[in-house]
Parts: C-alpha cells; structure tokens; sequence
C-alpha cells in the first residue's frame, strides 16, 4: 500500500472517530418500505388454517394450546386491540416505516424507531448501549431492543415482550421468548430475518425471512382501535376448546390432502428431508364433494 | 409462589398447626425451615411504576409504596427478615414517617415486616380514639387488612396467637370494600372473597392508576390456592375478572393502569388478561372433569394443565400437583 493511500485511510478513520461519522459499513435503513408478500403468503394475509403446525419446532405444550384455542377469544373486548408482538408485527399487513433518532450534540444515532401499519405498534431499537431492563420491570407487545451494526447488517436483541404467538392459529410464544433480527438492505430491498428462540414452546430456534420494497411515496393511515362488546356473554366466560374436542383440527389436512401427522408440527417438520418422510406418511381420506 | 415463600409458609402453617397445642416446641422446625433461608444476599429494589406509586422487589412478596406530602402508605411487607431492608428502600423515596400500612392477606411473605415498619412509623390520632387507647397509638403506623386476616393472626384469648400483636391489624373491614384518601389520592380496597386465602383485599390508587392485586396474581406462577384458609379457583377467577374490570388500558392494550401482581414482574391489564385467560380454562377443564365423575388422581393423570406447566411451573411437577389439586378440591363436592 502506498504511504498516501495509508495516510487517506487513516485520515478517514479519525474523522470517523472523532466526528461521529457513521462507519462505512453502515446502511441506511430509514424510509417508507412496502411489503412483499412471496414468502409465506397464505399464513400471512388469509391467515393461517386451523391446527396448521407445520414448520414450527413446536413441543407438546404449544401443540395443545393451539389445539385448545377458539378465534373467538378476539371477540372480547380485552383482547380486541392487541397489536401483533414485535415478533409478529412484520408477518401481517406491514407497511413499515422507520426513522433514526438523532443526538443533536453528537450527531450519533441513539435509536431507530418503526411504525408498521396493522394496529399501528411502534418501537425502539436503541443504538446507545444502554443495558436491558431488570426482569422485574414490565413487558410490552415490542419488548425492549437494542442494535449493533454488524457490518453491512443491523442485528437487534429484544427482550421483555409480553406474552405473544408465532401462528395467528393459537401457537403461542413465551413471555420469557427472546427474538435476534438481522435487517439487511440491498439496494432499494429490505430483508429482516428474524430468530425467536423460547425456552417454554419451542425446541429449537424459530427462523423466518421478510422482505420490504422502498417506497418513498407511502403513506400510513392511522389505526385507532376501540373495544366493543361484539358478544354478550356471563362476564368471565373465556372461549376455548376442552382438549380433544376442536371439530376443527382437521380440516386443514383433509381440503390440503396432507398427512395430519405433518400438520402437528414439530422441529423435524422444518427441514428438506422431511419431504422424504411426508411421502410415507398416511394421507385421510379426500372431501366428500357436494 | 417461590421456594422461599414455600419454605416460609411451610414454616408458618407448622406455627399455626402446633402453637394451639404444645407452643414451645413449634419454633425449633419454624425456626429451622426460616434459618434455611439466606436473606444476607438479597437486594431489594425500586421500581417507579407510576403516579406516587413504587414497587419494592425482593425476597418475598412485592410491596407497592405510595409516597406523599402526608407520608408514606405501604401495601405488604415481606418477611420479617427484610424489614430493615426495606425500610432502608422506603427510605431512599421519602423521610415522611410511614402512616399505613395494608395487608392483601395473611401469609408471612406479606405480613413479615408488619411489626418493624409499624414501629416505624406513626399515625395521626385524637378525639375519643386517644381517650380510649391512649397517645401511645400514635407512634406506630395502623395496619389495615380484612377482617380475616386479623382472625387468622391473631387467637382467641388463653390461646397462643401464631404472630405477635404488634404485627395485628389494627384497623380492619369486613364490607366488600373499604375507601381512604391519602396523600391526595382516592385508594380502596376491594375484599376478594375467598380466591387466594378468605382474607384477600386488592388495592386501587386511583390517581396514581395502579392496582395492588396481592396473590390473586402471581403471573411467573400457578395461583397458590389455600384451601385451608378459604381460598377457592372460582374466588380466584373472580378476583382477576374484577381487575380486569377496574383496569382500563391505554392504547392497544398496554400500559393505562399497572398491576402490582403478589409476586414477579410489573403488569398491566393484558397481561393479567392472559393470566385470567389460563386460569379459567384450567377450572373449565378439570370442571369438565369433575362432572364426569374423575377422581383427583384420574384427573391429575389426564394433565390438564400440560399446555401452561412448562410457562407456569417449569421442571417443578409438585408446584403442578398443587394447582391440580387446589382447582379440584375447589370444585369436587364435598363429601
């Protein structure tokens, strides 16, 4: 390397340092983002099918909180407006915007927030080093976040969220559930792969892609939500099915003609040679047609 | 319920079962299960939760403080063993002397440091009050709580009480609620009778916007039903539908008012949403159980609570047996 060229270099890295500059590595994530909806899609937007596990490294305990969960939980008022948890919230209809927060004495980034557009939930990724809170203090459907550029990459921990779901059909995750994101932008792309990892439902880290386009020219509509009394009921009644009685299990692997084995989920069930393993497996019968 | 609590109560029920008949030997075991506990090591710490309201974590079961230009009103006091720690953690809020101090039931994780804080503390008397019991009431805080937990506390005369009088409420109720105003903020208590134990009371800060639930809401735990003392699974269900009717969000279902919950962390409303949720579909099932005629060991065999054990009583197969058998016991007829 030439002296000059070293000397530049150097040069550059002081004023990095001492001005604050951000590092090359980092990208700008900021902007309005449109969803992609090419992964996933059908769990994404229609929804997902009841008793449809498959692809959740999912224990016994969540198989049978899915299998005992009534969608008519979300017709009381107390679970009307709950927003998606921040592991969740970019799988539904997610037009997501995010904006840095900016020290105006450092000029350095304390935090980027994100707005996305279902229910309208809002976080912050602190950029700081600030610490996490004590288990003590309380969880929220965004959980606490923290993020470090990794080169090209912004990898986020959140902790402290409240009790959630990774399948909009009953399958739970943990209040003691962390989520790892890695946001990755090429071009006018974002990506955000996400990492849920917890001990109580899962058995094995939970791994899911998203994508984003920029689009500049978005614009977010509120979302306000209030809770109505939809259905009257004794006060206290909470809907749900007594283990062994959903009528609904199987309906998924009768329409789709998959093993109802497959459909209880399960580690094995995310990996390529389970297809191998699918093809042994007994099919039901097909649906009486009308 | 944490092992430290299990100890204690441990410890406390084999005080109350063996002072009514041969007093002394009852505190070589007592004693023993409490020497066991290490309270040197444990920290307590100070949470702003909202309003004039803290919470005070540590060993034991949470405090809630409420501090003002009048004083200072606690809600529980741990075990006695953390008194003087606490007192310190009271301390670091406000040097206002310590006027109240409320009981949301009688288990030594929450009565403990009744006696020390009292001592503490001092109260605003006068009139005929002062004719009657004299000037020395007002140099100890009052201690208000149902009436049955002074009934449990205390004895009738000749017998042995299983805690000291000066831990005794001394201003107790036996309506279904009871108002005070302090350091200018409305506060009622509300009797949930026969959830927890037959003597719990949740308290309500309505300007600060925070609800005390005791251990009717222990949201890291099964609820400890006490079937000895009155509680019940349906008291219990009923208590949570009453805070989460008191409740009231803030936007998208957090935040708004916060719950205090007996023990763990700070809550709101959802939170105990999820918690009601769990509970009552437990009752549900074992009801459903019940109906059909199961014995306790058919039912605890058909697991009814394995979807929530792994959330609520990780790798601790007695904490479930407990809740099974709580659940059923409340429900089962009785023979």
């Amino acid at each position: 390397m030439r002296k000059s060229c070293r000397a530049n270099i150097t040069g550059l890295l002081l004023a990095v340092t001492v001005l604050g500059i951000p590092a090359f590595a980092q990208r700008d994530i900021t902007g309005e983002w449109g969803p992609r909806f090419h992964e996933d899609q059908p769990e994404r937007i229609p929804g997902p099918e009841i008793g449809d596990y498959l692809g959740l490294p999912i224990n016994d305990a969540a198989r049978l909180r899915g299998d005992s969960w009534d969608a008519s939980l979300l017709t009381l008022p107390e679970h009307q407006c709950k927003p998606h948890p921040a592991d969740y919230g970019p799988r539904g209809p997610a037009n997501l915007r995010i904006w840095r927060e900016i020290d105006p004495a450092t000029q350095q980034v304390v935090a980027y927030h994100t707005h996305i557009s279902w229910q309208a939930p809002e976080r912050t990724i602190w950029m700081d080093g600030r610490p996490h809170p004590p288990e003590y203090a309380a969880h929220t459907w965004q959980g606490f976040s923290t993020g470090k550029w990794e080169g090209d990459m912004l990898t986020v921990t959140t902790t402290h969220l409240k009790i959630g779901w990774i399948r909009r059909n009953g399958i739970p995750r943990s209040d003691r559930g962390t989520l790892v994101e890695h946001w990755i932008r090429h071009d006018n792309n974002l990506t955000l792969v996400s990492i849920v990892t917890d001990p109580v439902y899962l058995t094995e880290p939970f791994i899911r892609t998203t994508d984003w386009m920029l689009e500049p020219d978005q614009q977010i509509a509120p979302y306000p939500c209030e809770a109505v009394t939809e259905v009257e009921r004794p006060l206290g009644v909470v809907p749900h099915h007594l283990p062994g009685t959903n009528p609904f299990l199987l309906e998924f692997p009768t329409r789709f003609q998959i093993p109802p084995q497959a459909t209880r989920g399960g580690a094995e069930t995310m990996y390529p040679e389970y297809a191998e393993k699918l093809k042994t497996l007994p099919k039901p019968p097909a649906p009486v047609k009308k | 319920m944490n092992t430290t609590f299990q100890l204690a109560l441990a410890g406390f029920l084999l005080i109350g079962a063996v002072t009514a008949q041969t007093p002394a030997p009852a505190a070589a075991p007592a004693n023993a299960a409490r020497a066991a506990q290490n309270f040197d090591n444990v920290e307590v710490h100070v949470l702003p939760v909202q309003g004039n309201v803290y919470m005070l974590v540590g060993a034991g079961g949470n405090i809630a403080v409420q501090v003002g230009k009048e004083g200072v009103l606690v809600v529980d006091t741990s075990f006695a063993q953390m008194a003087d720690k606490v007192l310190a953690a009271i301390r670091t809020l406000s040097d206002k002397p310590i006027q109240y101090i409320i009981n949301t039931h009688v288990h030594p994780d929450h009565i403990g440091g009744n006696e020390k804080l009292a001592k503490a503390g001092k109260s605003i008397v006068g009139g005929n009050f002062v004719a009657n019991v004299g000037q020395e009431a007002a140099s100890t805080a009052n201690i208000i709580a149902h009436e049955n937990v002074m009934n449990r506390m205390s004895a009738p005369t000749g017998a042995i009480a299983p805690t000291p009088s000066a831990a005794w409420p001394t201003d107790t109720y036996f309506t279904a609620s009871k108002d005070m105003f302090f350091n200018g903020e409305a506060i009622q208590l509300f009797h949930e009778a026969n959830a927890h134990t037959d003597g719990d009371s949740i308290v309500f800060f309505r300007r600060s916007d925070v609800v005390v639930a005791g251990d009717i809401f222990t949201p890291a735990t099964y609820p400890f039903i006490d079937l000895a003392r009155g509680g019940n699974i349906q008291g219990i269900v009923k208590g949570l539908n009453h805070i989460i009717d008191i409740t009231v969000p803030a936007e998208k279902q957090e935040g708004g008012t916060y719950v205090i919950p007996g023990h763990g962390r700070l809550c709101d409303e959802a939170d105990v949403v999820e918690y009601r949720d769990m509970v009552t579909i437990v009752r549900d099932r074992v009801l459903d159980m019940v109906k059909k005629g199961m014995t306790l060991a058919q039912v605890k065999a058909a697991k009814p609570t394995m979807d929530y054990d792994p959330l609520y009583a990780p790798e601790n197969p007695a904490a479930v047996d407990r809740f099974v058998e709580g659940v059923y016991n409340s429900l089962a007829p009785k023979k």
